[in-house]
């Protein structure tokens, strides 16, 4: 476990993060892993994060290490969409028994191992360790590094026992993971000065492939996309890109600070939600293209295909402005990636009441209060049930959040939208944010809220006429 | 009589089981202004919870002792009284269940004791009853859990009685973890059309049905009241629904002399049958008109469904109650069981009119669902379902692809004949259409003369 718990702390030192080298020497060295209030915790553990984030890589077959609840409960949870390979999907797990921590579980991994490579020969077995084969002392590293030889594949360990830390901290471990044992491993057959890695996008929905044409278009070629729609030979083979984006700026960026240390690829930051950061990023992998040798003339090509896609957008999104005008959004969702729909919402019309700040950094702050005015409430830590009451009083007319707080909102017979990860509808791109400004239009405007929030015949002065006018 | 197998595979491949403590935890949702705690790492919890709002597209409360690595080193004990003050200022719940998992059953905190000393650390918790139930992850299956958390709350919570009982209108029904809120809806209706008084453990009708509360609440929406099983002792009989709820009846017995029934199943015509005539032996009430009627449109709809059913080959992985149900109710329908799977180990298995049960995963449910006509099991089968072109019918937990899991119904003369209806629509959507080749000479010789007089 030692291993690990260096691992850990030096996770913890990235200096990619802005967070982490803001504080002093004393409390970066405790790390990003909050404290957690017994009682009063929400969220995943370490292990559902390198899951939420490895998972994607579609060819591979993820084997959990671990009893039945860690996969049993999870599998096929998650809408990250393959072109092709479905194996992803195939959930595997040793699903421990007493006998295994009695008398230890390397024997059981081994022999699991074994029995997915011969029944379904994937291109490599990505094996995630948990608490309860951590506690008895199980060596995945040994296991898989003894199966990796006899096999003949690579098997590569994941160690995030879930009790290590949160979810965030668990995209981190896959992300170092993918480092010490997948990236570089393979060459590429051929490279093109247009060659590009996305990190930190999964996928979901569907959305890697509302920005991919607009690469096609532009020539540019996604040597990896860590993790969404990838496979393996894809993400051993991504050293060889000439430039990176970094999606999910919290979840991984070791892996692209890594990859710019050790084999020269610049990254940057940016999103693929909202008109203006969509632009952005285009601009952004294009020129840094251009800066590792691409043909400047991209530059020119990218800014054309930006103003007609605007245009469009924009054009497409303007109908909406009649019926959202003044319409009231609370958004309730962790860090910068809501931020980036603000333009395209308020460009229909809408005006943003309400937001929450727990998980943004004093600069998102700043960009929230630039972007809002001083119309809206910045919430530092807004409880379900003053939510409920929120939404109650009608002081907003629709609710923007993740699944979590889906009920608060719907119990409350106020229209809700998902725009966390478990949605449905994809919303990246140009074409994301016109989708985006669709469903909130269907929102609000479908038929059932007038209904649902009639009184009951019991609970009001109403005669029977005046309930069949309704029905009239 | 079917052989029972486990499996011996080293590696699950697509699970059909799920773990015990979650199986506890949604016991304990049956209970009013509760809330479930999980004594492991977040993940324990967090997984859980996801599980059934996407099952009962509804909030669930459920928390976590959110065991650090170091925490479950040095042993949990601070983390659960923790959890427990927390959760009493932020919820003031009445009841909180607290279910063991397998981290902090190797570790080996005594859960049991630690309550009796938070209990003495803490008096201002005293209106708040804790129950607490061992149910490591690497042991047993879901039901287990259920079943386990049932007996544990009435060995904490229910108080022996003072006077005899026989007379009173009061029964328990202890409904297994396959009965959804809609069926317990529909057997409460049943119980109190006998002028029963019903009451459930748990009760998931008050808790999961799906309804809009009038303010929000961080716990439970509804379910049975800790006072409610106190006195659960002042009942003429408990009903049991399940084989799992068998300990637990036995367990009330034993407490309070509370005579039990077990009906192992109440799906299907001779299941209810039974049931009716219990209750109109113990209640003294003659059964109703509204279940002549029914009983009546239930034979009506076997009829016109049993050209449907007849000669089917089904394919059914559940937890061993829900297969015996399904699996049972099917072949009264006429279906062969091609292939039973199911999570653990019970008394039902045997009994399931199949050659062999096997105790295994879906992937073995896709080998042997080769040629069948119908899978029925929870979402997971999805992908099976569409790699051999079967229709699935979705039934026990998670169901997250389709509406209304609560409100599915599997018990009583209405919920049969509906299953009947639902079940027999989708075989009849997938009838074979015939095409010129369907009845092409089947011997080879023949099949030659064919081939040789097509034109190439």
């Amino acid at each position: 476990m030692s291993s690990l718990g260096a691992k850990v702390q030096k996770v913890f030192e990235e200096p990619g993060c802005a967070t982490n080298q803001a504080k002093q020497s004393r409390e970066r060295k405790k790390g990003c892993n909050k404290q957690l209030a017994p009682g009063a915790a929400a969220g995943g553990c370490a292990f559902d994060g390198a899951k939420i984030a490895l998972q994607p890589i579609t060819d591979v077959a993820h084997l959990i290490h671990g009893p039945i609840s860690c996969e049993g409960h999870s599998w096929d949870g998650r809408g990250a969409k393959s072109s092709g390979p479905l194996l992803y999907r195939t959930s595997f797990t040793t699903g421990m028994c007493e006998q295994d921590i009695i008398f230890g579980g390397e024997k059981h991994l081994y022999k699991a191992i074994k029995e997915v490579v011969e029944k379904y020969n994937p291109p490599a077995v990505f094996v995630y360790q948990t608490c309860i084969p951590a506690m008895i002392g199980d060596d995945i590293e040994a296991v898989c590094k003894a199966a990796a030889l006899k096999l003949g594949k690579p098997i590569v360990p994941i160690n995030v026992p879930g009790f290590v830390g949160s979810k965030n901290l668990g995209n981190k471990l896959a992300g170092e993971a993918l480092l010490d044992y997948v990236i570089g491993t393979e060459e590429p057959t051929e490279t093109t000065p247009y060659d590009i890695n996305i990190i930190g996008e999964y996928n979901l929905s569907g959305e890697l492939w509302q920005v991919k044409p607009l690469l096609d278009e532009l020539g540019i070629r996604i040597l990896a996309c860590i993790s969404g729609d990838a496979k393996y030979h894809e993400v051993a083979r991504s050293h060889r890109a000439r430039a990176a984006m970094m999606v999910c700026s919290k979840a991984m960026i070791n892996v692209a600070r890594k990859m710019e240390e050790r084999y020269g690829i610049p990254f940057f930051e940016g999103s693929f939600y909202g008109i203006g950061d969509m632009s952005a990023s285009l601009r952004n992998i294009s020129q840094l293209l251009v800066d590792r040798g691409a043909p400047a003339e991209l530059l020119g090509r990218t800014e054309a295909v930006i103003e007609r896609e605007e245009a469009r957008a924009w054009e497409r999104i303007a109908p909406f402005k009649a019926r959202l005008a003044g319409k009231r959004a609370l958004l309730f969702t962790g860090g910068v990636k809501s931020w980036s729909v603000v333009a395209a919402m308020q460009e229909a019309g809408m005006v943003i009441t309400g937001t929450s700040v727990k998980k943004s950094t004093p600069d998102d702050k700043e960009r929230i209060k630039e972007l809002v005015k001083d119309d809206a409430h910045m919430f530092n830590d807004l409880k379900p049930r003053e939510m409920y009451k929120l939404l109650k009083d009608a002081r907003a007319d629709i609710m923007l959040s993740g699944g979590r707080t889906q009920f608060v909102a719907l119990k409350a017979k106020m229209p809700w939208l998902d725009i966390n990860q478990e949605r449905h509808h994809a919303f990246a791109g140009y074409e994301g944010m016109v989708a985006l400004i669709k469903e909130i239009d269907k929102a609000l405007f479908n038929p059932i809220w007038e209904q649902v929030r009639r009184p009951a015949p019991w609970e009001s002065d109403v005669t029977p006429e005046e309930l069949c006018l309704h029905v009239a | 009589m079917a052989r029972v197998i486990v499996g011996k595979k080293h590696c699950t491949v697509n699970p059909l089981k799920m773990g015990q403590p979650i199986g506890a935890a949604l016991a304990f949702m049956g209970v009013a202004n509760s809330m479930p705690l999980l004594h492991g790492s977040q993940g324990c919890t967090s997984f859980g919870l996801v599980l059934f709002v996407r099952h009962f597209r509804e909030a669930i409360p459920m928390q976590t002792t959110a065991m650090s690595e170091v925490a479950t080193v040095l042993g949990g004990f601070d983390n659960v009284e923790q959890a427990i003050v927390n959760i009493a200022t932020r919820t003031n719940p009445s009841f909180i269940g607290i279910c063991s998992t397998g981290v902090s059953e190797i570790k080996g905190d005594d859960l049991n004791g630690f309550l009796k000393v938070i209990r003495a650390a803490h008096p201002e918790l005293d209106h708040i009853a804790l129950v607490d139930v061992s149910t490591p992850d690497f042991e047993g299956a879901f039901q287990d859990g259920w079943a386990t958390a049932v007996t544990r709350m009435i060995e904490e919570l229910v108080e022996i009685p003072l006077v005899e009982t026989g007379l009173s209108r009061r029964m328990n029904v202890l409904p297994g973890c396959h009965l959804t809120p809609g069926d317990i809806d529909e057997l409460r209706d049943i119980f109190e059309s006998f002028s029963m008084d019903p009451v459930f453990l748990p009760d998931l009708s008050g808790a999961l049905d799906g309804h809009i509360p009038t303010d929000f609440t961080p716990t439970t929406l509804g379910g049975i009241s800790v006072s409610q099983i106190r006195s659960m002792g002042s009942a003429c009989w408990t009903v049991a629904i399940g084989e799992q709820m068998r300990g637990a009846a036995i367990t009330l017995e034993h407490r309070t002399g509370v005579p039990y029934v077990v009906f192992e199943r109440l799906t299907g015509l001779s299941a209810n049958d039974a049931l009716m005539a219990f209750l109109s032996r113990a209640s003294g009430v003659p059964v109703p008109k509204k279940y002549r009627r029914q009983r009546s449109q239930l034979v009506d709809a076997m009829l016109d469904g049993h050209f449907h059913f007849g000669g089917k080959k089904a394919a059914i992985a559940a937890e061993p109650d829900l297969l015996s149900a399904m699996s049972h109710w099917l072949h009264e329908m006429g279906c062969e069981i091609q292939v039973a799977v199911t999570t653990t180990a019970s008394p039902v298995l045997e009994g399931i009119p199949a050659d062999e049960v096997l105790v295994g995963d879906l992937e073995d449910l896709e080998l042997g669902a080769q040629g069948a006509d119908l899978i029925v099991t929870h979402s997971h089968g999805r992908q099976a379902a569409e790699r051999l072109g079967i229709p699935l019918f979705r039934v026990g937990i998670p169901v997250f692809d389709r509406l209304g899991a609560g409100h599915q119904l599997t018990v009583g003369y209405r919920g049969t004949r509906d299953l009947i209806f639902d079940v027999g629509n989708l075989l009849m959507a997938n009838m074979h259409e015939p095409s010129p080749e369907t009845w092409m000479p089947r011997c080879p010789e023949a099949r030659d003369l064919v081939t040789l007089q097509m034109p190439q």
